[in-house]
């Protein structure tokens, strides 16, 4: 699979939750795609359904109609089995509230999808160990969530993400509970991360200091998309988002 | 995975500690109460124990072993003339007040031997010669007496004397004995001379012990003792099974004890069920975000089900280490009584099972429900 290649096709999504008068539509025909080799975001308002569209992607939640390729495969015809397995080998995770389990150390954590993915325990310690190397936590690695600051909670979990070098990073709001330093390394690290060939990384984000990293940006609203342009297009017809710092512009 | 589930469980000590606290106690108090139970039980089956005799005949009224109606003493003969009989002696037994010699009284299970065969003699002789027991006024007592005596600062020892109906009796021997349910020390002498120390009465015989002929089964001899009008014999399980059962049907102690027993099996479900609900339900989010990362449910599922009984499991031991502890602690005492047949640990093995399965039960479901797009919620 070489850049530039769709890791990620949407085609007419439709997603509704409930039934009869309070129906909420939440997409109402989706159309995108993502590829590999490029740092995606998807922004809008609160509600216009980007956390819905997320979870449709990686098959934690069931489009009504519509399909969704990764790398080719329709996973929306999938049995859920199939679809859980593929998405513990192909998919990395980064969540809001980081979700890191507590009671485990960062090596712990990290190790999870190794061990999801058939992994002995010692090979799952050893390469989540060098996966928190690579994010700058050498050191933390038996430290537990709560002894760490929120930016070091968040490399712990872009660790996570990528400790299984999966094709596709799933990253919902990534910098909602950091400072902007904190925000502004996590981005680094995924953007480093998006640059393979073989990956694609979708971020869902209503934060515009964080905008001028993504390579694309597809807006949302009302359950549909309303445009998909080059970051750099965006913030030239939307001036009034935060300058980026210059090492990042 | 199942290392991941088990350092979540360990690692969240408050409930983890709350968790084993519940079952220990659930598993302690059930197999606590079980085994004084049974050790109660094993206590009116004492005389059985005390005095071996393959058939037993007693009046045909009698249900249990502690329940006395005289017989004539002309029964003895009767028994004899059985064709499956080979032998049959006369015991006495009888509770009456013995005066010790600092002047106070305490009651004795009196047990009068057939002088020639000594049937029904103790089975084991820590001090003397049951053979002694044909010198005059002398009794063989047990090591319950000599607790008693000894607790009242009497130096009790062969030749040691106390009165029983003003007459003499004189320790020629002690005897290790099985302790009663009634708590009363035995008493051995010879049949005669327990009835020289009892108020005379029309009908003082209590029991007549027989020996089958070889190759006459027990209850060959029982089926023709209960032919004989105004008799009725046991063989010796029947007769060990019935009494415990006439005390199960016609006392409190089993609605006691099983009362005591279920609230331990309350309690244990209330705790544990609630702290794993809580345990679990602190989780889910971090379950469903296993879930969203390719954890199946069946992986959940099997996450949480050796949380649940691996607490189970060291509960469970815990509470037995303790009972053993117990148990170790009375036995050497004497009291309260304590029996624990196989079946005691089983029995709390099989509830402590159906606790954790009670308790997991609550987790699987909230497992299997879970939604992993939860986690973007």
């Amino acid at each position: 699979m070489s850049a530039h290649q769709p890791a990620v096709i949407c085609r007419d999504v439709v997603k509704t939750y409930g039934k009869g008068e309070i129906a909420v539509h939440a997409l109402k025909g989706v159309s995108f795609e993502a590829r590999f080799g490029e740092l995606l975001m998807i922004i809008g308002p609160s509600g216009c359904g980007k956390t819905t569209l997320l979870s449709v992607i990686c098959g934690t939640l069931r489009a009504d109609s519509g399909s969704i390729e990764l790398f080719g495969k329709n996973i929306s015809l999938m049995p859920d089995r199939e679809l859980t397995a593929f998405r513990a080998r192909y998919v990395g995770f980064i969540f809001q509230q980081f979700n890191l389990v507590p009671t485990l150390t960062a090596r712990e954590n990290v190790s999870i999808p190794r061990l999801l993915t058939g992994a002995s325990y010692a090979d799952a310690q050893r390469d989540a160990g060098a996966m928190l190397a690579q994010v700058g936590l050498a050191g933390r690695e038996e430290s537990f969530p709560s002894q760490m600051s929120g930016g070091q909670q968040q490399r712990v979990a872009i660790s996570r993400a990528m400790v299984h070098q999966p094709r596709l990073v799933i990253c919902d709001e990534p910098t909602a509970s950091l400072d902007a330093a904190a925000g502004q390394r996590a981005l680094d690290l995924l953007r480093d991360s998006a640059r393979h060939p073989d990956r694609c990384v979708i971020v869902v984000t209503h934060d515009s200091r964080i905008f001028h990293y993504a390579d694309r940006i597809v807006e949302m609203d009302d359950g549909l998309v309303t445009a998909t342009q080059t970051a750099s297009d965006y913030l030239r017809d939307h001036p009034h988002s935060p300058t980026p710092p210059k090492s990042h512009a | 995975m199942l290392r991941i589930a088990l350092l979540m469980l360990f690692r969240d000590k408050a409930k983890y500690i709350m968790l084993i606290s519940g079952l220990t106690f659930c598993s302690l108090l059930m197999s606590q109460q079980a085994g004084v139970f049974c050790g109660i039980m094993m206590w009116t089956t004492a005389t059985l124990r005390n005095i071996s005799s393959p058939v037993w005949v007693v009046d045909a009224k009698v249900e249990q072993v502690n329940e006395v109606i005289p017989l004539r003493d002309i029964d003895v003969q009767r028994v004899r003339s059985l064709p499956g009989v080979a032998w049959a002696v006369p015991l006495f037994w009888g509770i009456v007040q013995a005066r010790l010699p600092d002047g106070s009284f305490q009651a004795v299970q009196l047990t009068g031997l057939d002088s020639s065969s000594f049937t029904g003699r103790p089975a084991v002789m820590i001090e003397g010669r049951i053979e002694d027991l044909r010198l005059p006024n002398s009794v063989i007592v047990d090591q319950v007496a000599l607790e008693k005596l000894e607790r009242k600062g009497i130096d009790a020892r062969i030749g040691t004397t106390f009165e029983i109906n003003d007459q003499e009796a004189r320790i020629v021997g002690i005897c290790k004995t099985e302790r009663s349910f009634l708590g009363q020390p035995y008493v051995y002498t010879t049949y005669e001379r327990a009835l020289q120390y009892m108020p005379t009465q029309r009908k003082m015989l209590a029991y007549v012990l027989a020996e089958p002929k070889p190759g006459v089964s027990p209850q060959e001899v029982v089926k023709q003792v209960n032919a004989l009008p105004g008799l009725r014999a046991f063989d010796h399980q029947t007769f060990f099974r019935d009494t415990m059962i006439w005390y199960i049907k016609n006392t409190g102690i089993p609605v006691s004890f099983g009362t005591v027993v279920l609230m331990g099996i309350i309690v244990g479900i209330a705790i544990a069920g609630q702290t794993f609900y809580l345990f679990v339900h602190d989780n889910l989010r971090y379950l469903a975000a296993l879930k969203a990362m390719g954890a199946g449910t069946a992986k959940l599922v099997s996450m949480v089900l050796l949380q649940a009984f691996s607490t189970g499991f060291i509960g469970y031991g815990l509470g037995l280490g303790l009972v053993s502890i117990f148990g170790n602690a009375v036995l050497r005492n004497g009291t309260p009584p304590f029996y624990m047949p196989w079946q005691v640990p089983v029995f709390v093995g099989v509830v402590i099972a159906l606790i954790c399965c009670f308790s997991a039960a609550i987790g699987v479901a909230k497992v299997a429900r879970l939604e992993a797009a939860m986690v973007f919620k």
